[in-house]
């Protein structure tokens, strides 16, 4: 690692440069897709360079919308994907940090099997038990909702198994040290795991959010009013017209709209995030 | 402050290993009492069935008078120190020192009254509004002192709070803590395996091994006339010399059996040992295996028959490494003991 080897460095460089443009090329199209006429597609080439279509795209997209895909104008989804990812992450989050609490420092009975029982979910993903889900919130009333959009998918195995992880690393001592300082097990949890846990949240929080708003399959279910379409699956809609070509520029331009939250929200977090992920200290 | 009064106390773990088994112990109000032993003798598992953190299986412990077995540590109005220290990481030397009082709902004002007086014994006013992690071992330490100091509470229970210091600073934290003691006379209990900070701290000292009480005494009483074999072993460093009278010859063994019938392990204090020859004393033949001077005074490693003795002197000794010497002992500086480990009182 120390050495200085001019040509391993080069290689190393090499590779990682070509990650990136392998990953950052569709992204760079997209955007420059976005800024173009709706007719520069038609000769099957995809321009390199931005055109200058770019203000009315995006004013179409976040006014007006495409009508002609039955698809509402972008702000009203970006205002679902915002809620259900918000929902999804925080939802998540206070579940399983819940229930590691519980899982970690109470005794009950069958509490390893409570936690299998738990971890086993994490081998049934929503893709598997779609349709008993869909049943259970189709008989529930609750499609075309924001709780049904968010709640069969907020219990989070993984999320739970990480808390738990962190939650063991903590010492006996300081629990003890709250028993004797009269800190019932909720005041335990809220004045001194909760604090600890601060990074962990914030790590896991970004994943969720994310998770939460590229979330396709779900709302493309349960979601038969434009007024509740989350904005991947508006993307989708858009981009299948029947007996006409896709509006490639506007379908572009929503998504880079759909990408800039998930992307702020990893920028705005990165400190945490990272220290989260790399943090031992305690 | 509160006198703490253990009968029968017993811990089973599940899969029946026995902790501690029957202990009775009378702590008198005020006292510092220290429970010593190597690890495993279960003195940590005493402590904190004390404080609550551990359920008791059998028996009963009271703290000023009543029965405490089935309240929550916070009840029993007792305030402990840890090994670690616990300090809560992500809150401020101050915040540490007010959160048992803050969480019993003490008004404001006292609260910092306290914090502020504890502050003031400890010398941490400066420290107020650090976290832990920029504190040294030795603040930490103070810190958890003054979490314990600020609820006034009835005792104060140290389990092996000096463990994860430098030597230095143990010393000097050890006559802290008994100065401490001594002001505020809050009756405390102490676990340490260190018999040196036992021996120095305790107004009594409980010596337990395998769970169970081997003797009860002041650090003079325990050194001086140690009721077992394992207390004379495990009290005074270097430890005591043990001879099984088997091994001596056949008139000196006689001699001490007679005084002393049933006899089958002498003790000798490193001390204990002289050059100069007396008529009645039991002589030992030895060669100076090793010389290892500590300052004030030097120990003697010597070979006798197949044994090693430690011997310790005053001062330079004026032999040499392989030299033959012959080691004296006054009878009266002889422990006997039992085959069952007992002291036998010699007539």
């Amino acid at each position: 690692m120390v050495e200085n080897r001019p040509v391993l460095d080069f290689i190393c460089h090499l590779i990682l440069i070509a990650g990136v443009v392998v990953v950052i090329f569709p992204v760079y199209i997209a955007v420059i897709a976005s800024t173009h006429g709706p007719y520069d597609f038609m000769s099957g080439l995809i321009p390199l360079l931005p055109g200058s279509q770019a203000a009315e795209n995006y004013s179409v997209m976040l006014g007006t919308g495409i009508s002609s895909s039955g698809t509402p104008p972008l702000w009203p989804m970006l205002l679902n994907s915002l809620i259900m990812a918000l929902g999804v992450a925080i939802g998540k989050i206070v579940i399983s940090i819940l229930s590691a609490f519980a899982i970690v420092y109470f005794r009950f009975p069958f509490r390893s099997l409570a936690f299998w029982l738990i971890f086993i979910t994490l081998m049934l993903p929503v893709e598997v038990r779609i349709l008993p889900t869909y049943k259970v919130v189709a008989d529930l009333g609750m499609l075309n909702s924001y709780p049904g959009l968010i709640i069969p998918i907020i219990a989070s195995a993984t999320a739970t198994f990480l808390f738990r992880q962190f939650f063991l690393t903590i010492p006996d001592e300081l629990l003890e040290a709250a028993r004797i300082d009269s800190a019932g097990p909720l005041r335990f949890f809220w004045d001194i795991l909760l604090p600890l846990s601060r990074t962990n949240i914030a790590a896991l929080f970004v994943i969720l959010f994310v998770l939460g708003w590229n979330q396709y399959l779900w709302p493309l279910l349960v979601t038969t009013d434009p007024g509740y379409y989350t904005v991947v699956m508006g993307i989708k809609r858009m981009a299948t017209v029947a007996e006409s070509f896709p509006q490639w520029n506007l379908v572009m331009a929503a998504v880079v709209l759909a990408l800039l939250p998930p992307v702020i929200v990893v920028i705005a977090m990165q400190r945490f995030f990272v220290k989260g992920l790399v943090e031992t200290e305690k | 402050m509160a006198a703490i009064e253990l009968k029968g106390v017993s811990k089973t773990y599940p899969g029946k290993v026995q902790a501690v088994t029957g202990i009775d112990l009378a702590i008198a109000d005020g006292e510092l009492v220290v429970l010593v032993g190597p690890s495993g003798c279960g003195k940590s598992t005493l402590l904190r069935m004390i404080a609550g953190l551990e359920t008791i299986t059998e028996g009963t412990v009271s703290i000023d008078g009543r029965v405490v077995n089935k309240e929550e540590p916070a009840e029993r109005d007792i305030a402990m120190v840890f090994q670690n220290y616990a300090l809560y990481p992500h809150m401020s030397v101050r915040r540490n020192l007010e959160y048992g009082l803050r969480n019993r709902g003490t008004p404001r004002n006292l609260v910092n009254e306290r914090v502020t007086e504890a502050a003031r014994i400890l010398e941490i006013e400066q420290l107020l509004d650090r976290r832990p992690r920029q504190l040294s071992g030795g603040q930490r330490q103070r810190v958890a002192m003054g979490r314990a100091i600020v609820r006034q509470p009835k005792a104060f229970l140290f389990d092996e709070p000096l463990s994860n210091l430098d030597a230095k600073l143990r010393g000097q934290m050890r006559i802290e803590i008994k100065k401490l003691q001594r002001t505020l006379k809050t009756t405390s209990v102490y676990v340490t395996h260190d018999q040196l900070e036992a021996m120095t701290l305790a107004d009594r000292l409980v010596v337990m091994n395998a769970g169970r009480i081997e003797q009860v005494g002041s650090p003079t009483e325990l050194y001086d006339r140690p009721q077992t074999q394992f207390v004379a072993g495990f009290i005074g460093s270097p430890p005591m010399n043990f001879i099984a009278i088997a091994d001596l010859p056949e008139a000196e063994a006689a001699r001490i059996a007679a005084s002393a019938p049933g006899v089958a392990v002498v003790g000798i204090r490193p001390d204990s040992f002289s050059f100069a020859e007396g008529a009645p004393d039991l002589t030992l033949p030895a060669s100076v295996a090793l010389i290892e001077p500590v300052g004030a005074e030097s120990h003697l490693y010597l070979t006798w028959g197949k044994q090693t003795l430690i011997a310790a002197v005053q001062g330079r000794p004026d032999v040499t490494e392989g030299q033959e010497v012959t080691l004296t002992v006054a009878p009266t500086k002889l422990h006997c003991f039992r085959p069952d480990g007992q002291r036998i009182d010699k007539r």
